[in-house]
């Protein structure tokens, strides 16, 4: 379809301002500060710009089109109530720098979400300010080294161990906070390897850093043991919270001995993800790394009333704009409030569909780990490959076919052909038994017809791309007169599949 | 019992665990070792039906003075824009709401066209070359841009101008530490930047970060200051207001390296400071060294063209403790809220726009120094929609007058600034009618010293 740049005819407008007759112009700018030539926006009347986003729209999958089980992800339905709520005047038009006698109802909010925080993680105290998870993880190990700093240990506690499994934001996050890695390696179990780790860590360690359930959906057998590793070794524990949805009301971080935990709100409480955000990654900590938050903290005075506290000497300061995503505290809070102390049995259904899917497909597809699993799940086309040149990366095409996202395929690093499902506690029955019947039919027929997989998709708007060109002649803006044309080598087998509008 | 959310009946959880070969959900959990289990309820209020939910978040919402409820010349970094119909219209399709980062381009491409689009609107405001798919806010961003001109002049000082906003210069101190950066701010001379003053000051530096207009709401001599940062061999980084480009030059046409910026006001609503989005775009030369997703061009095997995600070698899940940023999840959504902003006003109406906001705030300002008697705290300097005057008392104690009154005048720039307690900073969007300043002039003539 075409773009909105080439729907643009000059003249048209979409907008209608209000003029403000009888006021004196404007100051005139000086000349080199003064717009030279217009920028060329988009020139459409309103109802293209709702027809073009719309069309946008349809050539999009979300969790309202259908099931979504990409792993550590948390696709889970998001109630269209928070919506309604985020968008209210007193939220949507309230200035965040308001004072706080007119600001108390947001203030309120912030603060009691923080109260549930801690109580769900089993942690001290909570600054809601990260943007998203990976801030939050930055934003922790930042903690980690104010801490350090603090009892002298700074230049001393240079290293931060990481599994093999980890998503890639620890590392990188590891390099932002002037840290070095320790890699440590996984068992044939799908834990950490404990003896692996004994020889890690020492007195020069300033943190672990892990998810649990880790990113194959296993939850650690030995986490005691490992969080006594580095306490005794005087490191701290930070706990990467994408995968708290697993456990929920079952087990905390706080219980499991870390000390600081990121939650990532557009996962385990439902904040839409908008295609790439929108996300909330608030952090708990043990009250031992509290006066090492970042500023503002969201307080509840003597009088009861709420406010702002900067006064804390320790802070490592501000990690975002104003207190956070406020908008995603809304939501949130929200969704919290509709499930209460059942937060329980939203973690029970996510492990038990996880682990039904599981338990229907593991025959079909190779499993690394062959365990009960937490709210998900990996498996690999390992034998598919092998056997009949069908990779993850063609089952995951495949699967679009029959109505499907795919799950992550890739990842973690440590399977090879890794497709890393999780449904959820979203989902009927009978969806996650239609996903495994076309996940069991893709095994087939990689068998039968590898072609119908390595063709696929053969429904969508479009056929599979060509990633390898977007990356070596990378052309990430439209050219306007100068636009290259689309060409590619034609493909003789290819027919154009009917779109998707 | 049921839950809204959740679907499963009894006979559906029985079966579901005799396939999977247990007795019971508890026992899914036998890996947990008893230690570590929580052991009782979660101490949480008991759950709420959606009409609860709404009538108790709701009476929060009525608690807070918002721009619907209070007349507003507050700005300082976030301001309140009208946000067209058609951008909640369109947020709101579920298709484009709930779906995560398009890692599947066959299941994405409404998202990543329109990420390419707002590519291109980015580029085509700030005159540069390559936008990436947004950051978190005008914050972060800046942070992202000492990241990159650490990596590319293998330098470890960064400089910011004073009259730079102090949440972005905030957080860039914080970030700079784990960088391995040292923040130098260089002061305002009335109310702007002294270019030679820079030039001194940036020698050794990564890169000099200035806002355009600055946080007094004043013009900098931006070319010279770009000239003085190039002339230090640091990367000119320009904080903009994409809202101002109708009027204002273009970074990339006066030589910044790169452009940042918080997007809010186009097209977001201020909602207590977010979610919105931040900006970053640079020339060319940066393409490999950007932090954050990017979307590009392709085409599909039948050679029809499509959208991915591209250059992702930079990336965490690639790099990993070598990407250029950690950054995964963005602000997407609130970035397609700017695109679709953008579309709506198109270049004429950028410019009105931009024109209405310099006239009203020129009016506002005239009347307040005619009418009022409180004049500018900058005289001399070139003001955009907001500006800095003198309210003659201490300005907090101004607000707090105002307020009683039901208008709110402006952010007391004292918090932030030293020796600055008499000044008001007072924001006038197109929101903001003639009639609506007359009141926030009388009001201040009554309460100002």
């Amino acid at each position: 379809m075409k773009l909105i740049f080439e729907k643009s005819q000059a003249g048209r407008r979409a907008s209608a301002l209000p003029r403000y007759e009888h006021l004196p112009g404007p100051s005139e700018l000086p000349e080199d500060l003064r717009r030279a030539e217009p920028p060329r926006l988009p020139e459409v009347p309103e109802f293209e710009l709702v027809r073009h986003f719309t069309e946008l729209s349809t050539r999009n999958f979300g969790v309202d089109t259908g099931f979504y089980p990409l792993g550590s992800c948390t696709m889970k339905y998001n109630p269209r109530i928070n919506e309604r709520l985020a968008a209210l005047p007193g939220f949507a038009r309230l200035h965040p720098l308001q004072e706080e006698d007119g600001a108390q109802g947001a203030l309120e909010l912030m603060w009691r979400l923080q109260e549930i925080l801690a109580e769900v993680t089993g942690l001290d105290a909570v600054s809601l300010q990260p943007a998203a998870g990976s801030q939050g993880e930055l934003t922790g190990l930042l903690l980690v080294r104010a801490y350090f700093a603090a009892r002298g240990e700074g230049d001393q506690r240079r290293k931060v161990v990481i599994p093999d499994t980890a998503h890639g934001t620890n590392p990188a996050s590891v390099t932002m906070a002037g840290y070095e890695l320790t890699p440590v390696r996984t068992d044939a179990r799908g834990n950490i390897d404990v003896e692996d780790l004994r020889g890690k860590v020492d007195e020069h360690t300033a943190a672990l850093m892990l998810t649990n359930p880790s990113t194959v959906g296993l939850f650690d057998e030995n986490i005691d043991e490992i969080q006594r590793i580095f306490h005794g070794a005087g490191a701290l524990m930070y706990y990467d919270g994408a995968n708290l949805n697993a456990v929920c009301g079952i087990s905390r971080p706080g219980d499991m001995g870390f000390d600081i935990v990121h939650i990532n709100l557009h996962k385990t409480f439902s904040q839409p993800h908008g295609g790439g955000g929108p996300g909330g990654g608030p952090i708990a900590v043990r009250e031992i790394l509290e006066p090492f938050l970042p500023v503002p903290a969201v307080v509840r005075r003597e009088d009861g009333d709420f406010g702002l506290d900067y006064d804390r000497p320790q802070t490592i300061g501000k990690v975002r704009g104003f207190t956070g995503p406020f908008g995603v505290f809304v939501r949130s809070y929200a969704y919290i409030r509709m499930w209460g102390p059942r937060l329980r049995e939203m973690s029970e259904v996510a492990v038990l569909n996880a682990n039904y899917v599981l338990a229907r497909l593991k025959d079909a597809y190779d499993l690394p780990f062959d365990r009960l699993c937490m709210h998900e799940f990996v498996v690999s086309a390992r034998s598919l490959k092998k056997q009949h040149g069908c990779t993850a990366l063609d089952v995951a095409k495949r699967l679009m076919d029959y109505g499907f996202h795919p799950p992550t395929i890739y990842f973690p690093l440590i399977v090879p052909e890794a497709l890393m499902v999780e449904p959820t506690e979203t989902e009927a029955k009978e969806t996650l038994d239609a996903f495994c019947d076309a996940m069991l039919a893709i095994a087939r027929e990689a068998a039968d017809e590898p072609e119908l997989l390595k063709e696929a998709p053969h429904h969508r708007p479009v056929q599979r791309l060509d990633e390898v060109r977007a990356a070596k002649q990378p052309v990430v803006r439209y050219g306007f007169e100068e636009h290259p044309q689309a060409e590619a080598e034609p493909a003789p087998t290819a027919t154009k599949a009917p779109t998707g509008v | 019992m049921t839950h809204p959310f959740l679907a499963l009946t009894e006979s559906d959880r029985e079966e579901m665990l005799g396939t999977i070969g247990v007795g019971s959900v508890e026992d899914l959990f036998r890996d947990l070792p008893e230690a570590v289990r929580l052991g009782r309820e979660l101490e949480l209020e008991p759950a709420l039906s959606e009409q609860e939910v709404f009538a108790h978040v709701a009476a929060l919402a009525g608690r807070n003075a918002d721009a619907s409820t209070e007349l507003s010349f507050l700005g300082a970094g976030m301001y309140d824009h009208y946000v067209p119909a058609v951008v909640d219209t369109i947020l709101q399709r579920g298709e484009l709401l709930t779906a995560y980062t398009p890692y599947q381009p066959e299941m994405s491409q409404g998202v990543l066209q329109a990420i390419f689009e707002y590519q291109t609107a980015v580029c085509e405001l700030t005159g540069m070359d390559v936008s990436n798919a947004s950051g978190y806010d005008g914050t972060s961003v800046a942070a992202d841009a000492c990241y990159v001109a650490k990596h590319t002049t293998g330098r470890d000082k960064v400089v910011v101008t004073e009259a730079t906003n102090p949440q972005v210069r905030q957080v860039v101190k914080t970030f700079a530490a784990g960088f391995g950066l040292e923040v130098v701010e260089v002061p305002h001379r009335n109310g702007v930047t002294d270019p030679d003053e820079l030039e001194q000051v940036a020698a050794d530096a990564a890169a000099v970060i200035f806002q355009q207009p600055n946080f007094f709401g004043c013009l900098e001599p931006a070319p010279d200051i770009c000239a003085a940062a190039a002339e230090a061999g640091a990367l000119p980084v320009a904080h903009v207001d994409l809202l101002s480009l109708g009027v204002l030059e273009a970074p990339g046409r006066y030589g910044a390296a790169l452009a940042i910026g918080e997007g809010q006001a186009a097209g977001n609503f201020p909602s207590f400071g977010g979610p919105h989005y931040g900006f970053l775009a640079a020339r060319q030369e940066f393409i490999r060294r950007m932090p954050g997703r990017i979307v590009g061009e392709t085409v599909d095997t039948a050679g029809e063209r499509g959208y991915v995600l591209t250059l992702q070698t930079r990336e965490q899940h690639i790099r990993r403790e070598k990407a250029t940023s950690n950054i995964t999840t963005n602000q997407t959504l609130l970035a397609l809220g700017g695109l679709v902003y953008l579309t709506w006003l198109g270049p004429q109406g950028l410019r009105e726009l931009g024109e209405t906001c310099l006239s009203l705030a020129a009016y506002a300002k005239k009347r307040l120094e005619e009418r009022a008697g409180l004049g500018p705290a900058f005289a001399e300097q070139t003001t955009f929609k907001e500006f800095a005057v003198r309210v003659g008392r201490n300005a907090r104690e101004v607000v707090a007058a105002a307020r009683e009154q039901g208008v709110h005048p402006g952010y007391a720039l004292g918090r932030d600034y030293e020796g600055m307690d008499d000044v008001l900073l007072v924001a006038v969007t197109e929101r903001r009618t003639p009639e609506e300043i007359d009141r926030l002039v009388d009001v201040l003539a009554e309460v100002g010293g």
